[in-house]
């Protein structure tokens, strides 16, 4: 009989998935490939919101993710907006491109 | 086959997809099939909601994150013609990705040391929030709460956090009109009108 699937499992691959969101942020040079991985990291912590709310029996966990995706939304929209109108200005800008805040 | 050995066959095909796609993301060169690399992640985390009794969230995931954001993600790169390969083997900064693994890797191992060290403190998984209804017995023999997710989910956000539900909405209403502000074409002072 093998055990059953542990709430430490979840956190561990909640850690993976963010240290390789955490590393594709420090690494691509792309701003809308560094914007994927911001949503990498954040599901990484709501995989943790969720095991451990399924482990402490408490609602409030899977609460707190929901705001988080609200916040993951609007987060999106305007980091793309400003995102959009700083490549009309300069197409192809990188985010070494966009050292200074100079139009 | 028994359902431990079936959950363990959904934790590690979850998981695999989920790192999978995450590193597809970092790796793939095309900003568009990165996107679709997110899309294989958010899938994964989906997966994994389910199986926690999170119905809800995992139906809400697949909605709004792989539904919109993924799209809006991909509606931005069509846009900007940014669709476009890009040469990965160079660096602008010759020891930043050392830097960032080393990072990256003392990070995993200090979770994870900490998740092991705090070992039986965390529990185990327990039955209750999913969408079972009265009465009904859950995975371990005991009789698993009245409230379905859904119910569950609802009563917590609309009596004890109902304020910061108002303020979300506040924050998209701003989010949205501060979006359309930054993108509109202004035009220029002083042109003839």
């Amino acid at each position: 009989m093998i055990a059953a699937i542990e709430p430490t499992w979840y956190l561990i691959v909640a850690s993976l998935l963010f240290g390789i969101g955490a590393f594709g942020l420090l690494v691509r040079r792309n701003p809308l490939v560094m914007f994927m991985c911001i949503e990498l990291m954040l599901n990484a912590a709501n995989l943790t919101f969720v095991a451990f709310a399924t482990s402490l029996g408490d609602i409030n966990g899977q609460t707190a993710v929901f705001f988080v995706l609200v916040v993951a939304a609007a987060e999106v929209v305007v980091g793309l907006g400003i995102l959009v109108s700083i490549l009309r200005r300069r197409p192809g800008a990188t985010a070494d491109d966009l050292a200074e805040l100079k139009g | 086959m028994n359902t431990t050995a079936l959950e363990y066959i959904v934790f590690f095909a979850a998981s695999l997809m989920m790192l999978g796609g995450a590193v597809g993301v970092v790796l793939f060169r095309n900003p568009v099939h990165a996107a679709l690399g997110l899309v294989l992640t958010l899938f994964g985390v989906a997966v994994h909601f389910v199986a926690q009794e999170a119905h809800f969230l995992a139906a809400v995931q697949v909605i709004v994150y792989a539904g919109a954001i993924v799209v809006l993600f991909l509606f931005v790169i069509m846009l900007l013609g940014v669709d476009k390969a890009v040469d990965l083997t160079i660096e602008p900064i010759p020891i930043q990705r050392p830097l960032a693994a080393v990072m990256t890797v003392g990070l995993v191992g200090l979770i994870t040391a900490a998740v092991v060290k705090a070992g039986d403190a965390i529990g185990t998984l327990n039955p209750g929030l999913g969408i079972d209804v009265a009465g009904d017995i859950g995975r371990d023999g005991q009789v698993v709460s009245s409230d379905g997710n859904i119910q569950q989910l609802a009563r917590n956000l609309y009596n004890d956090h109902v304020l910061a539900f108002q303020l979300t909405s506040v924050l998209l209403i701003v989010a949205v009109a501060g979006t359309v502000l930054l993108t509109r074409k202004w035009p220029k002072q002083g042109a003839a009108a």
